[in-house]
């Protein structure tokens, strides 16, 4: 046997959930696709004394877009679902991008958006993603609902917000101020792997006008960053190679690369500048 | 020691076993059920080699617990076909030499059937993109993909034939 021993619940509803993470407290850990906590468990590096499967509680695996234009992607929605989404492919670019780029076919079949930003793995794609989007999670408990933005829900390495008693329900991602365009590059040495730097750069603009600009980087740092001096230098511009040299030129400069087996440094850094300008520069790659 | 009672259906099969719920579906389908065709090749969720259709679905079954699969269909390489009577995938595997040492074969197989399940007219393109998270150190992945090939071809000529 791999895992160690774990006391292992399979809720069938929302409040059966509440009810066993309040017992358990934080011996608890919920599991969805388990596409990250298992390995983990295997290798003993996690070893909860009880597991929640969540699998089984219905009315988490939708994702759709409200009346208002906000997007919501329930806690059991597969990135497999995502990949192959007709509403992501027509209107929101930056996720259709990204999705096929996680992992592998097999990975993507069980794992989920909202358990990858509850792990928050530093190499975590999706994170960038919804920073870049201004994205937030929403958490229930039996007390009730409340909404993180994605900056202050993920805190560190492998350490999010939430509180003993509640689930991540859902992520949402604000309507958009204009028309979406994006894209999100990953340089990975080989499929599967995790990002040896991964982009996320997402637009709302009227006409040629930026309302609003999202970039946020995967790999580069202890978590994703998200390029804050770079969206500011574009917020209110138009897209040129002035302001497109400038961008990607503050993004690098946010960029806490560490050398490693996937390359240097500098190295990173390089690819960060050059993947900004490469998105920036591509209008058509990044139109829904 | 803490067991569930899980009931999957395995190759067609209803089985009903009690399990711990750290074993993985990788251990139960080869250990307790005896279908040894799943392999496992690495301690990582890397290599593909356990991969295992779930309600026609590819999945790594050494990254689930059996008791995750409590309720569903599983499909292993056994159940694809039998020495008499093998699936087209099994056949393009023999007519394109689509394996040396076979141990990532039933994964590439599987992995294959899902594909061809959504997908009856793949490219070329499109099949390496199914297989990207099933790993061989031997093929160099050419034949194993002109076997899928063989493969689609044949379950559409297949479908053909039964159209008319």
């Amino acid at each position: 046997m791999y895992p160690s021993r774990f006391h292992y619940e399979a809720p069938r509803s929302l409040d059966e959930a509440f009810g066993v993470l309040q017992a358990y407290g934080d011996e608890a850990k919920v599991l969805a696709g388990g596409q990250s906590l298992i390995p983990l468990i295997k290798l003993r590096f996690s070893a909860p004394a009880v597991i929640v499967d969540i699998n089984n509680i219905p009315g988490l695996d939708y994702h759709d877009e409200d009346t208002d234009g906000s997007l919501d992607i329930g806690a059991l929605c597969r990135h497999r679902t995502l990949e192959r989404s007709p509403l992501l492919r027509s209107r929101h670019p930056t996720m259709s991008r990204c999705a096929p780029l996680i992992a592998d076919p097999m990975v993507r079949s069980r794992g989920t958006l909202v358990g990858s930003l509850c792990h928050a793995d530093p190499q975590g794609d999706w994170a960038s993603v919804m920073l870049a989007l201004g994205g937030e999670i929403i958490a229930r408990s039996a007390r009730g609902e409340r909404a993180i933005p994605v900056s202050q829900f993920v805190i560190g390495p492998f350490q999010n917000s939430l509180q003993v008693g509640e689930i991540a329900v859902r992520a949402r991602v604000p309507a958009p101020r204009g028309t979406r365009s994006g894209t999100y590059l990953k340089l990975e040495r080989r499929v599967g792997d995790f990002a040896t730097v991964g982009v996320a750069v997402a637009l709302e603009t009227s006409g040629a006008t930026i309302n609003r600009a999202g970039i946020a980087l995967t790999g580069v740092g202890s978590n994703n960053i998200q390029c804050t001096a770079a969206e500011q230098a574009l917020a209110g511009k138009t897209l040129n190679p002035s302001t497109i040299e400038q961008a990607a030129a503050l993004a690098a400069e946010a960029a806490q690369p560490k050398s490693d087996v996937r390359g240097s440094a500098e190295y990173k850094r390089h690819i960060v500048y050059t993947f900004v300008a490469r998105a920036l520069g591509n209008r058509q790659a990044m139109a829904a | 020691m803490e067991e569930r009672r899980i009931n999957v259906v395995v190759n067609g099969q209803p089985r009903s076993v009690d399990v711990e719920p750290r074993l993985l579906l990788a251990h139960f389908l080869r250990e307790v059920l005896g279908l040894t065709g799943t392999h496992i090749g690495c301690d990582t969720t890397n290599c593909g080699a356990c991969t295992v259709l779930v309600d026609g679905l590819p999945m790594k079954s050494c990254t689930m617990f059996a008791v995750m699969a409590d309720g569903h269909e599983v499909m292993t390489v056994e159940g694809l076909g039998i020495p008499s009577e093998l699936h087209p995938i099994q056949e393009g595997f023999r007519e394109e030499h689509g394996l040396q040492c076979g141990f990532c074969t039933p994964g590439m197989m599987l992995a294959s059937k899902a594909l061809l399940d959504e997908n009856p007219d793949p490219t070329e393109e499109d099949v390496r993109w199914a297989l990207s998270g099933n790993l061989c150190r031997c093929t160099g992945y050419q034949n194993i993909v002109k076997s899928v090939l063989w493969a689609a071809e044949k379950l559409r000529s297949e479908a053909r034939a039964v159209s008319r």
